[in-house]
């Protein structure tokens, strides 16, 4: 039997990570797809800190954890706004459609 | 032993919700699969010690984020499995990058540094919500007004950008009813036998000229 470590948990943490970004890129044409694997990679941020401050005894990890969610819920609100106004201005969420600045 | 399933069930819980985020072709599966996976992260985070951000994990994502994400789905009419196609060129490149991120990721974080087991917990320490208070009330309680205004901010960005104001009714504009002059509302005349009350600079103000 495994006794967990912070390995474990940083381990389990990465590959969330990594399949966040993964769905990044499978679904690179998506807005609201990209911002669900958005999502996945700050979740995988806040196990990473949250498994560290139980290890090391720390409430730091925590705190910091605290606030990566209030950015995400900011971040999420206006990006939500932003594809509706997309929406209503182009007719569709294709990232490829938001060309105007030629970039 | 039973923290050690409940770490492996939560585990095996936020990478299914994870691959069907990342793998689903409806996104209503997609926001079913960050469901699970933050339900998970929620119970592998009170796992840890974090209670409070275990539960808030529960009332912000599943509570505000999924519900908003459902919103902004309803709303909008469009062929999502057509948005998935053509992204087979991109699959060597994206597998080379993830697959090598993941494995250093991995690697990395198998030294023997890291390899710390469960914690001495001290049974005279606060609550977790208590403790969480005392530091985020007092060390970091400019962050945390910090933190306050960002969510002003983005409320008000939000409604903002998507904020319309319908032209097509009449409201009452209390600015310009204050600063309206006497002289653009009443107009004092003396008007000549037979040519009727309107003044010339009424005309074309919605004023016909009577003769």
């Amino acid at each position: 039997m495994l006794n967990i470590t912070l390995a474990h948990v940083l381990t389990l943490s990465s590959l969330l990570l990594s399949l966040g970004v993964a769905g990044m890129v499978l679904n690179r044409r998506n807005i609201i797809a990209i911002l669900m694997c958005l999502e996945l990679v700050l979740l995988a941020v806040s196990l990473n800190l949250v498994g560290t401050a139980y290890f090391r005894a720390d409430l730091g990890g925590q705190i910091f954890s605290f606030f990566i969610l209030t950015v995400a819920a900011a971040e999420l609100a206006i990006g939500l706004a932003i594809v509706t106004l997309f929406f209503r201005n182009r007719g569709t969420i294709e990232i490829d459609a938001a060309d105007l600045m030629k970039g | 032993m039973i923290p050690d399933l409940l770490f492996l069930l939560f585990s095996a819980g936020i990478l299914a919700g994870g691959a069907l985020v990342a793998l689903g072709k409806n996104p209503m599966v997609g926001i079913l699969g960050m469901l699970l996976a933050f339900l998970n992260g929620s119970g592998l985070f009170i796992l840890l010690g974090a209670e409070f951000l275990g539960l808030l994990l529960i009332m912000v994502y599943v509570g505000a984020v999924a519900v908003m994400f459902l919103f902004v789905l309803m709303t909008i009419d469009i062929d999502f499995a057509a948005l998935r196609e053509g992204w087979a060129p991109y699959l060597p490149l994206g597998l080379v990058t993830v697959g090598g991120l993941a494995t250093l990721l991995i690697l990395a974080v198998q030294g023997t540094a890291l390899n710390v087991g469960t914690p001495v917990v001290n049974p005279e320490a606060p609550q977790n919500v208590v403790a969480l208070g005392q530091v985020l009330f007092t060390q970091y309680a400019v962050p945390f007004q910090i933190a306050g205004l960002l969510l002003l901010v983005a409320m008000v960005g939000a409604i903002g950008l998507t904020h319309r104001p319908r032209r097509d009714i009449k409201r009452q504009d209390v600015t310009a009813q204050v600063t309206r002059k006497r002289s653009e509302a009443v107009v004092l005349t003396n008007p000549a036998t037979g040519k009727g009350a309107y003044p010339d600079h009424w005309v074309g103000k919605g004023v016909e000229k009577k003769r």
